[in-house]
């Protein structure tokens, strides 16, 4: 049977998630259960969906520097203003996902650098955080709490969220016609331009879309721990590029996975408490998550010099 | 005057129907800096005909496309759609039934079959596109290709370059509300075999039996002459000939491409190919000529731009230089072709532009040694008379021929006894460009080799020995006074007899 280069693609990441939870598995077997589940994966919920809104700015061959700061800010928005009046706190997130359409818009229209408009940005995004939370408090709505500690029969409430997010966005971005212009301005946007679309239509789309994603990260963020602090999520932009690259996607050429990205997030995650359960101390942890990653990523590159081997023969 | 092919009873009802303009361009003129690409050219395309476009490099045969297209808007002129007059651009074309099959593939690699018909027909929309669109570029391929094997479901970096292709021509042609009206074809046939190319010309000849209309551009005339009504010949941004088919030849085609030829401006020097080849290298692809210089010689690679030449010429500077480990003493020397994609580093100023690939003459114990790097630039200054006050001014503050006299010196000034040039001299003023060929000649007398791709027909002209390249391998090798325009294009051309 010949597989698409897409299932190909998806092989690496699931095989290397369950290789990892295997090891932790083996070294932990009370983590076998319900809640040891849902420990190991509860953090990987906010990553993930911070992974998604990466990998829409990913697919339109940009790349998002301000997601951490973006988050974190997001989570300050959630624990206070969305906590005490929720109107203003709607308000103030469709706001932010204007200002990112219009980043959209204006890296479009000036041909800016995706990173150093959203550099630039992370520091607005990061002032603002800590205008409103000049120390660690706030308070999480209740029903952000609720969701995201509620405890649903059989399967832990972090796994279903990852199935559900994987699913939302495998057909937003990878089956509807919006997913496949996007895709198409990362793959040839001439081609796209030439068919009489408007691509400055289609980035802002695909960075508001992102923006969405990012806000969901921050409420979500928030429902877990309960309160917020200005510097709470800066880990997320790098830990959302690893994770579409280790889910398979590609920095320019439109090539993304969503189930990847998820995929790549919980990785992640995991990653984090396989080196705890080895016992290995916080200061080698960083690098060693680091040595996963590369070898990750080695096995990949070696998996796609086989298939061009494969294919000019 | 051509007569139309008679595909209804009515003689008087088909003349009106199939003498509608489709698209017109008239008078347009467009230039790119001091360029002129197009300079007053006129098309006019009507329903129900096939338009052959031919022209050598640069002619202007894909500016005028994109002028018809919409992508480009002409500084003078006029483009009208359907006999109307007024708006430009790509949207008003579409608008029109204009589509386009572009020379460098332009579907989009990382999205299905499908999800590229769905970007190409933004009238596909709602509940099941996907099923819709296999199902319209499935029957598109058939009707096109019987028999093609091409599977619509994968991404189409999984598909050969001829299926992509193919896949191309099918979503042009295919219209999800109403067909198309033109179908514009550049070079659909560089990356099909016989077998396809000629199930896509009977397809054209239905196509425009039907009443649509066709601009075709192929280097392959056998395939103009055979399928079009209509031939059209640019020349140097103008149209120079426009004929019925019936009334042009292989023969008559290439001349009417071709310039009367002109007066040699000098003697070639007497060709002495004395010892042995000090560069060689085996047929390309495995058929062709195979290639050598000798010393003191200076030898062209002809044919029309983008079939091979530059990946000759990388070939060969890799052969004669590691990819990885720096050389101490370097056989080859390079000058780039794209000035400011990999000739200049814009940043530096002249003098460094300059000395970069000698430095390791220069330099004593890793230090680069600046009286002998003011020296060359001094001595290189005089020679080929860089039109600079001071050779520490950035070299961006010269002409674009002087910076392109700079990046020669580049070479000349080292060791190298072969120099490699990569269509040097695009968009350098004639001036100039007499200069370059008085030093280049002085330089071939004292013993270096020099091989040179070029576009334009009269720096072939001053080449001891040119070979003819045409679709990554070297057809034809011609000396002395065998390079003529007229002998260059035979061979870059198929031309069904003449080949």
């Amino acid at each position: 049977m010949k597989l698409s280069s897409g299932t190909i693609r998806l092989i690496i990441p699931a095989l290397s998630l369950a290789v990892l939870l295997a090891a932790v598995f083996y070294m932990q077997p009370r983590a076998m259960s319900y809640t040891g589940l849902n420990l190991l994966f509860n953090l990987a919920v906010p990553i993930a969906l911070a992974t998604v809104a990466q990998m829409l700015i990913m697919a339109v061959n940009d790349l998002d520097l301000s997601m951490g700061t973006f988050v974190s800010f997001c989570a300050c928005v959630t624990a206070t203003f969305l906590q005490a009046s929720p109107a203003i706190g709607i308000l103030i997130f469709l706001g932010a996902i204007a200002a990112y359409a219009a980043m959209g818009v204006i890296i479009h229209l000036r041909e800016l650098p995706s990173i150093v408009v959203t550099l630039g940005m992370s520091f607005i995004w990061g002032g603002l955080a800590v205008l409103m939370l000049p120390s660690p408090g706030g308070e999480a709505p209740g029903w952000a709490r609720w969701v995201m500690t509620s405890r649903p029969p059989f399967v832990p409430m972090a796994i279903v969220a990852s199935v559900v997010i994987a699913v939302v966005t495998h057909f937003l971005i990878m089956r509807s016609s919006f997913g496949v212009l996007i895709r198409g301005v990362g793959g040839n946007f001439r081609s796209v331009e030439r068919a009489g679309w408007s691509v400055i239509r289609i980035r802002a789309g695909a960075y508001a879309l992102a923006g969405l994603f990012a806000v969901l990260s921050g409420i979500a963020l928030v429902g877990l721990t309960t309160s917020a602090d200005a510097n709470i999520a800066l880990r997320y932009t790098l830990l959302s590029i690893a994770g579409v690259i280790l889910g398979g996607g590609e920095f320019v050429g439109g090539k993304v996975s969503p189930i990847g990205a998820v995929i790549g997030a919980l990785t992640l995650t995991l990653a984090g408490s396989f080196l705890s359960f080895m016992r290995i101390s916080p200061d080698w942890q960083i690098g060693a998550q680091g040595a996963i990653l590369i070898v990750v990523l080695a096995l990949r590159l070696f998996l796609n010099r086989l298939e061009k081997r494969e294919k000019n023969r | 005057m051509f007569t139309w092919p008679n595909t209804d009873h009515d003689p008087h009802m088909t003349e009106a129907v199939l003498k509608q303009e489709v698209a017109a361009a008239r008078g347009i003129k467009v230039t790119f800096g001091a360029v002129k690409a197009l300079d007053g050219a006129d098309l006019i395309i009507h329903a129900g005909e096939c338009v052959g476009l031919v022209g050598h490099n640069g002619a202007g045969k894909s500016t005028i496309v994109n002028v018809i297209n919409g992508g480009l808007s002409p500084h003078e002129g006029e483009v009208s759609y359907g006999g109307g007059s007024g708006q430009h651009g790509i949207s008003v074309a579409r608008a029109n039934g204009v589509r386009c099959v572009f020379q460098e593939l332009s579907l989009c690699p990382n999205l299905t079959v499908n999800e590229n018909v769905r970007v190409t027909h933004s009238e596909l929309k709602g509940w099941n596109w996907r099923a819709r669109a296999l199902e319209l570029v499935r029957r598109q391929l058939e009707e096109i290709f019987p028999g093609h094997g091409i599977d619509c479901d994968s991404t189409v970096d999984d598909l050969s370059i001829a299926e992509r292709q193919m896949v191309e021509i099918a979503i042009s042609f295919s219209g999800a509300g109403e067909r198309p009206k033109l179908v514009i074809l550049d070079e659909p046939t560089s990356s099909l075999d016989a077998g396809l190319a000629a199930q896509l010309m009977a397809y054209i000849r239905r196509f425009v039996s039907e009443g649509g209309a066709v601009l075709l551009i192929s280097h392959i005339l056998g395939e103009i002459l055979s399928t079009s009504d209509r031939i059209v010949v640019m020349k140097d941004g103008r149209v120079v000939a426009d004929r019925a088919a019936k009334e042009f030849s292989t023969r008559s085609l290439v001349e009417a491409m071709g310039n009367v030829v002109r007066e040699l401006e000098w003697q070639r020097s007497v060709t002495t190919r004395s010892g042995a080849a000090v560069l060689t290298m085996p047929p390309r692809k495995g058929h062709g000529l195979p290639f050598e210089a000798h010393r003191g010689e200076m030898i062209g690679l002809a044919g029309l731009g983008g079939h091979g030449q530059t990946d000759a010429l990388l070939h060969l500077y890799l052969s004669g230089n590691s990819n990885w480990l720096p050389a101490r003493r370097r056989e080859i020397a390079f000058v780039a072709g794209d000035r400011s994609l990999n000739g200049t580093f814009p940043l530096w100023s002249i003098l460094k532009n300059l000395s970069i690939a000698s430095l390791g003459q220069l330099s004593s114990r890793s230090l680069v040694d600046q009286s002998r790097e003011d020296l060359l630039g001094e001595g290189w200054k005089k020679r080929i008379e860089i039109r600079t006050p001071d050779m520490e001014n950035r070299i961006l503050s010269l002409s674009g021929g002087n910076q392109q006299k700079v990046l020669f010196a580049r070479a000349l000034a080292t060791t190298a006894k072969i120099v490699l040039m990569d269509d040097p001299m695009r968009g350098v003023d004639v001036g100039t460009k007499q200069e370059v060929y008085e030093i280049l000649r002085a330089e071939a007398k004292s013993g270096r080799t020099f091989i040179w791709y070029s576009t334009e027909m009269d720096e072939i002209r001053l080449c001891d020995r040119v070979y003819v390249f045409r679709e990554g391998a070297i057809v034809a090798e011609l000396t002395g006074d065998e390079i003529t325009e007229k002998n260059v294009l035979a061979a870059s051309f198929h031309g069904g007899e003449a080949a």
